[in-house]
């Protein structure tokens, strides 16, 4: 049974969105907004890895490191400035993308295994991950004219 | 001089006990006897009272209040009797000024227009129209602020275009759009005629709506006096004179609502059958108010327990209800979501759309709803969705200009935003009218740096130099209430016609002039070829905006200024089927929720998020009123050991926002002469300070020296008012902004004023120190601690 990796693959997805929340968060301080929410999310997702822990137990974790070599490819240097800020929030948005998709293949799987507590935690958590992409979303589609066509 | 009574000791004047109709009450004042009354209206704040102006030889002489006005039955409050002897200051603008070599220097109409018109197309040319940028006022009148949003929208086209609406009244919008589908006030006044109970939520109404407290204040000293709730962490007028009066911790309304709402839910005092008929999302709402029980209430916010439970018996009891909210929600965290909260309170008791049933999501100031509805702010005009495609295209097709020239590509940028653009260099022509952001802006040795930038060209339109006009490139003296004509709408969407009453000073100009001009100069044409701009009376572009408001819930086809003229305000929608306005708004319980029909498809009330139109299409609320829960978040900046006290900034009953107007009326200015910081007795003792001593308060980002006033006020806990800054008194630092910190709701985008840690020290210890150390007399030291 695979479902172990899936589990540490979300497992460590959501770890980087800790981490990758707050690294935007601080590198975009000036950013009143960006700071506040990305703080919010970053604690968000901080919730997710310790719900998720029971669950890596009983399944016993494999250990995946594909988000790692993603998240490192995204966040070398510290950017700021708006385009910096776009690109920041895109990364995070393909995050947030590769946590959705794990929800989906973790909770089919949940189904299949007739897990219930595990099926409501993929739902519970995933209607989570949706509200942190809306919200990247919300704020790229705000940012990308005025970055894109006004600045310098 | 004939004054009816002395507003400025007994500001609500005597009692008038009622239930029913509320008697008439003529208040009056002035100076000589007035050869002619103009009708008018009042722009001192949201209330909108109805007034004459007294004129005499081409001078205003007086003010008294319109006996038929449905609103004010004749009273008048302390602003509204002194505020217009601004109008005849020494100190008007009556010429253009330019900058030059770093001095303003007076210009010609001619030569200020073009300069601005010149930079207008040199930075379209060169960045598109993406990087000028609009920010103006809540004082304007309807078909200025209609004649400014087409401008930006079809004219320019650029999104950037707000009001410092969104400083006071952008939750109140925000708010109604959430839950009931668009803007616009369900209720009217004369619900306090007959209504049960009174609920006001961060609304000191004893002192923002001088008129509508007497209104309470005479239900309540008349036969089956209303029950009264505030909800404030001061101990208000108004609070003192509450039933139950809960003194909450800084930041902690949702907390407190919730709690309220889980009372009267586990009570079972609820409209099962108005819920499941008109409401969507009360499962969700129960379960995330479940756990607000009253100890936890109390130990969140302290609150008591018993004092709690005082408060919802009387909410879940009373037949009718009338709510209010003000800055107390709208300027603290989780803003929009708390003032949902109000909105379902009466949702789940089936409070709404008959008479003694209201709800306030009050405005701040006079004209604000109609920035709102205008598209003056970030708002389509008619409160137009612009997420959605046959919206836009209606505009496009009523100002017959191309549907791409409209921004709706993002939503329009809100005024933190369009600074933050400023700050960063890509807003380079920022056009404020009628305002004063360097005072009333939160962090304003940031705003002042933004506005001295090299690289912003910043224009301002107003009565008076300003602490803004001080940092402008161009200055324009703009005619004011009593010298120009228009209609305003107050918060119980009541319209009013102001007519002129006299000439402006010299060469003012009214603001509806000014962007009338501007569009001729910019040459904005419509696909056909005719001026974009196709009015040039006020009165014509009335009836432009009538056309834009057919069919919408704001409906203004029925009114007319004749119309207007005739008597007292009309509430709209007024059009063929109500001729004569409507009371209530949603009478049957069919809300403006529906895809085709709402001013938008909601947001995430956490983290702003917008729904997007399939998402809502998908949950297609058709009609019914959207119960929006919320958990509590706490607010970011926190008392630490470095910081130890709350700060909370607000207004005073004799001031208008940064006093331009009332500051210059002797009698205002005597009754408030200046800023203080009120301390509660437990922190004066602590710090060693006594009433009428000098304090020093120091936030992350700036620090003032105020007067201290001790006592009613929550220990931990101090307030300063935010209408000081510097035209007036610019040797010490006194701006409450001063302090404040930058960021806002995540729905609304208005700023958080409500809350900023800060230390204090008695200011005497430092001035004596440094006076000391540089060998001057401590007046000196003082002077030196400017902002
Ligand atoms: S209550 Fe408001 S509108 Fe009425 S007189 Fe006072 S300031 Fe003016």
């Amino acid at each position: 049974m695979h479902l172990g990796n899936y589990l540490g693959l979300v497992h460590s997805s959501e770890q980087q969105l800790v981490d990758a929340f707050k690294q935007v968060a601080e590198h975009h301080g000036d950013e009143p907004d960006i700071y506040q929410t990305c703080m919010l999310l970053s604690s968000w997702s901080q919730e997710h890895v310790k719900a998720l822990k029971p669950f890596v137990d009983r399944y016993s974790e494999e250990k995946n490191d594909e988000p790692e070599r993603l998240s490192q490819s995204l966040f070398e240097e510290p950017r700021s400035g708006s385009l910096a800020l776009l690109r920041d929030l895109h990364d995070l948005w393909l995050i947030t993308n590769e946590v959705h998709l794990c929800w989906v293949v973790i909770l089919q799987a949940a189904r299949a295994l007739r897990d219930v507590e595990l099926e409501n935690l993929c739902q519970r958590l995933d209607n989570q991950t949706h509200r942190q992409q809306a919200w990247l979303l919300t704020r790229i589609k705000q940012a990308a004219p005025q970055t894109l066509v006004v600045a310098a | 001089m004939h004054e009816t009574r002395d507003s400025i000791a007994e500001i609500w004047g005597e009692r008038t006990p009622y239930v029913g109709e509320w008697p008439i009450r003529v208040d009056e004042r002035t100076l000589e006897e007035p050869d002619q009354w103009v009708q008018s209206a009042c722009v001192l704040c949201s209330n909108g009272c109805g007034m004459d102006i007294g004129v005499k030889d081409g001078v205003i002489v007086g003010v008294r209040g319109r006996a038929i006005d449905p609103v004010n039955h004749g009273r008048l409050g302390p602003k509204g009797l002194h505020a217009w002897i601004a109008n005849r200051s020494q100190e008007r603008l009556t010429q253009p000024l330019i900058r030059r070599n770093g001095r303003l220097e007076v210009a010609s109409w001619d030569e200020a227009m073009n300069l601005i018109v010149q930079r207008s197309q040199e930075i379209c040319a060169r960045y598109t129209s993406g990087a000028i940028g609009f920010y103006t006022s809540g004082q304007l009148f309807l078909e200025e602020y209609y004649t400014l949003g087409v401008i930006g929208k079809a004219g320019l086209g650029t999104p950037h275009m707000d009001g410092n609406t969104r400083l006071c009244t952008a939750t109140s919008a925000a708010a109604l759009k959430s839950t009931f589908g668009s803007d616009g006030q369900p209720g009217a006044y004369t619900d306090l005629d007959t209504t049960d109970a009174i609920l006001h939520v961060g609304h000191n109404t004893a002192s923002q709506h001088t008129v509508l407290w007497m209104r309470i204040l005479d239900r309540r000293r008349g036969p089956n006096s209303p029950k009264l709730i505030v909800i404030d962490p001061r101990e208000t007028a108004t609070a003192k004179e509450a039933d139950v009066h809960l003194a909450l911790k800084i930041g902690t309304n949702i907390p407190v609502l919730n709690g309220l709402l889980n009372l009267i839910i586990e009570a079972g005092q609820i409209d099962r059958n108005y819920i499941e008929a008109h409401t969507v999302g009360f499962e969700v709402l129960k379960n995330t108010v479940s756990h607000w029980t009253p100890e936890r209430v109390e130990q969140v916010a302290n609150v008591p327990a018993a004092k709690l439970r005082a408060a919802a018996e009387i909410l879940g009891t009373a037949n009718t209800l009338v709510s209010t909210a003000l800055q107390g929600v709208y300027q603290s965290m989780q803003a929009t979501a708390a003032a949902c909260q109000v909105n379902n309170l009466h949702l789940i008791r089936g409070l709404i759309g008959r008479p003694g049933c209201g709800i306030y999501q009050m405005n701040g100031q006079p004209t604000a709803q109609n920035t709102r509805e205008c598209g003056a702010d970030g708002d389509l005009p008619a409160f137009r969705n612009w997420d959605n495609p046959e919206h836009v295209a209606e505009l496009a097709k009523l100002w017959n200009v191309d549907v791409n020239i409209i921004p709706h590509w993002s939503p329009p940028t809100h005024a933190m935003q369009i600074f933050r653009y400023c700050e960063q260099g890509s807003i380079k022509l920022l056009w404020i009218s009628a305002t004063n952001p360097a005072v009333s802006m939160p962090e304003l040795t940031r705003i002042r740096q933004i506005l001295q930038k090299d690289d912003l060209f910043v224009v301002i339109q107003d009565a008076f130099m300003t602490e803004t006009t001080e940092l402008a490139d161009v200055v324009l003296p703009a005619a004011i209430w009593g010298e120009k004509t228009g209609c305003y709408t107050n918060v119980d969407r009541t319209v009013h016609i102001s007519h002129k009453a006299i000439e402006p000073p010299g060469g003012a100009r009214s603001d509806f002039d000014i962007f009338v001009d501007y569009a001729r100069r910019m040459d904005f044409r419509a696909k056909d070829d005719a001026p974009l701009i196709k009015w040039n009376t006020p009165e014509q572009a009335f009836e432009a905006w009538k056309e834009c408001t057919r069919g919408r819930p704001c409906d203004y086809t029925g009114l007319s200024y004749e119309k207007l003229s005739r008597g007292g305000g009309i509430q709209w929608p007024c059009n063929e089927q109500f001729p004569d306005g409507t009371p209530h708004l949603y009478p049957d319980g069919q809300f403006n929720t529906s895809y085709d029909y709402c001013e938008t498809y909601g947001h995430d009330l956490d983290t702003g998020a917008a729904t997007t139109p399939e998402e809502y299409r998908a949950n297609a609320p058709k009609g019914k009123a959207f119960l929006r829960a919320a958990d509590y978040l706490p607010p970011h900046e926190q008392p630490d050991q470095e910081y130890p006290l709350w700060l909370t900034t607000g207004r005073l009953v004799y001031h208008f926002h940064t006093r331009t107007k009332t500051g210059r009326s002797p009698a205002l200015h005597e009754a408030a002469p200046d800023a203080f910081v009120q301390i509660s007795v437990q922190d004066a003792k602590q710090y060693g300070i006594t009433e009428g001593e000098m304090v020093e308060v120091i936030s992350r980002r700036g620090r003032v020296v105020e007067k201290a006033i001790v006592g009613e006020i929550e220990p931990g806990v101090v307030f300063i008012p935010f209408h000081y800054g510097y035209w007036d008194k610019p040797e010490r630092s006194r701006a409450a902004n001063e302090l404040t910190i930058t960021e806002w709701d995540p729905v609304s985008k208005q700023p958080h004023f409500k809350y900023a840690a800060v230390r204090i020290r008695k200011a005497a210890l430092v001035i004596n120190q440094i006076a000391d150390a540089i060998g001057q007399d401590a007046d000196t030291v003082t002077t030196v601690l400017k902002p």
